[in-house]
């Protein structure tokens, strides 16, 4: 796959993040990318740098893509069979696509959150202590119960849940069980975290949390998000990119999208005007 | 614009606008009201006048009040959110003009005799005119949103200042020629001085409008034009 951008090249050589007009590290960056699902197109040549230590909305009627795009950014889409990705995207100077990357070590530094919590049928320690294991994080026992209280605290969860660990996770309310769901994916040390929906099975306090919680964790991952809540996409985000049928319309500052969005489509949108 | 799929919200936009148009006109009812009663000494319609300004006073309130219930019950982005505090700030415009024709009104009735001189008399209403048209510009662009109508406003304000600068020399030198004239002069100099407020007020109500339309800030070459203060020896 070829580069298209050729100011990003100059700064791959020395081995640094390429950056962004303002100086801004560029963590991922998507190249001309498309899907098919069959014959069928669902996104037509997104070009997208996802800022580090940025929170990026993706926002968007249904079907305009934002969660195909999302699901390409870990390639979660290889697990549709009829799903074909084109164009390139890039995690630190490196083709995700490229035959010689190791999925499941991608998508631990890639990791997600789902909109449903689906905490594993397991304890609340398991439920974290389970990623680290398998990915051979821990030396030791105590290592990884370092590893879990660690997750669980940046999460925000650790002090409600500290006492009954042996508890199964899914016994908690729906937004410990979403912070649940964070932590599990902060515990093995991912550097950027995708979240599609991760607030609209929760109630305004537990998406307050949430919210609160994605503006902590901005410090040290970077964070996609996909929402169908404007506000949400306002409070919560530096940056946002609106799609609209496949298409990447616009994407800049949150602070201008809303308030002075540049396409005709975008304030349509976000004032509601069509969805 | 195409229409909000909730069509409520559309009607709260619409009726803020409304409500803008007739604060609108009002206000003009109001300066050309305090300056003929001032020109004619009129002294019921100047008390006419100040009791109407009341009204206004208690329409900007209620505007305000709709505004924070929209903002609270819509959470307004984009243009909306430009609209609604347009909307706002205009509509403290409004009022203030509402203030000033009062003002006016009020010298009208202070004033104790008919103006026995003609020249000053034609300056005054001359100066009002030019605000008056201001004010109907302003507040048709409002409606229609045109940035050129908006652009000439800014741009009308200036001749009001000069006229204000140059009717502040003639009552000036009428004053030094006879004392007597004094508090007469002094009387139309406030005056005279609300109408070149009512057309700065004019122009903030532009540089809103502005805003409103293509949410970026009018250029500002906005010529401060009120020379009094240096015709003073």
């Amino acid at each position: 796959m070829e580069m298209t951008a050729g100011n990003v090249q100059q700064a791959d050589l020395n081995g640094a993040l390429p950056v962004t007009e303002d100086g801004v590290p560029i963590k991922m960056r998507a190249n001309q990318v498309t899907v098919h699902y069959g014959e069928k197109q669902a996104l037509f040549g997104v070009d997208l740098n996802v800022r580090k230590s940025n929170v990026t909305a993706l926002i968007g009627p249904s079907g305009c893509g934002k969660s195909t795009f999302l699901r390409c950014l870990n390639r979660m889409n290889d697990t549709i069979d009829i799903c074909r990705v084109g164009g390139e995207i890039v995690l630190d100077n490196e083709d995700i696509y490229d035959p010689k990357i190791d999925v499941v070590e991608l998508r631990a530094r890639v990791g997600m959150v789902f909109q449903k919590p689906n905490p594993f049928p397991k304890s609340i320690f398991e439920n974290v202590a389970y990623g680290p294991r398998i990915h051979g994080l821990a030396q030791s026992k105590s290592d990884l119960e370092e590893i879990v209280a660690t997750s669980l605290q940046k999460a925000g969860l650790f002090e409600e849940v500290k006492d009954r660990l042996d508890e199964p996770g899914t016994g908690l309310s729906g937004g410990q069980q979403q912070r649940l769901c964070i932590a599990r994916a902060i515990a093995v040390s991912p550097e950027v975290i995708l979240m599609d929906e991760p607030c609209s099975a929760l109630d305004p306090i537990a998406t307050a949390k949430v919210e609160e919680l994605i503006d902590e964790l901005r410090e040290n991952y970077t964070i996609v998000i996909v929402t169908h809540s404007m506000q949400q996409a306002a409070r919560v985000s530096q940056r946002t990119a609106f799609f609209h049928l496949g298409y990447l319309v616009e994407e800049g500052k949150t602070n201008d999208i809303f308030t002075n969005p540049k396409d005709q489509r975008t304030q349509d949108y976000i004032t509601g005007r069509f969805g | 614009m195409s229409d909000h799929i909730v069509s409520s919200f559309n009607e709260d936009l619409k009726d803020l606008a409304s409500r803008i148009v007739e604060m609108g006109g009002l206000a003009e009812t109001l300066v050309n009201d305090s300056v003929q009663a001032l020109l004619r000494h009129d002294l019921a319609l100047a008390e006419r006048t100040i009791e109407a300004d009341k009204r206004l006073d208690e329409m900007q309130i209620q505007l305000e009040e709709r505004c924070i219930v929209v903002i609270a019950r819509r959470q307004p982005v984009a243009r909306d959110l430009r609209e609604i505090f347009a909307a706002l700030r205009i509509s403290n415009d409004l009022e203030r003009v509402g203030d000033m024709a009062k003002n006016i009104a009020k010298r009208a009735q202070a004033i104790e005799s008919d103006f026995n001189n003609k020249t000053l008399a034609v300056g005054v209403e001359h100066m009002a005119e030019l605000a008056l048209a201001q004010l109907k510009a302003v507040l048709d662009a409002y409606t229609t949103g045109d940035l050129e109508a908006v652009e000439q406003v800014q741009k009308g304000d200036k001749q009001i200042d000069s006229m204000y600068t140059s009717l502040f020399r003639q009552l000036l030198t009428y004053m030094m020629e006879d004392p007597r004239n004094i508090t007469m002069c002094a009387h139309l100099l406030f005056c005279a001085k609300n109408i070149e407020r009512i057309g700065d007020h004019a122009t903030n109500i532009a540089e809103n409008i502005y805003f409103m339309v293509s949410g970026d800030h009018l250029p500002a070459d906005r010529p401060k034009k009120d020379e009094t203060d240096v015709t003073l020896p």
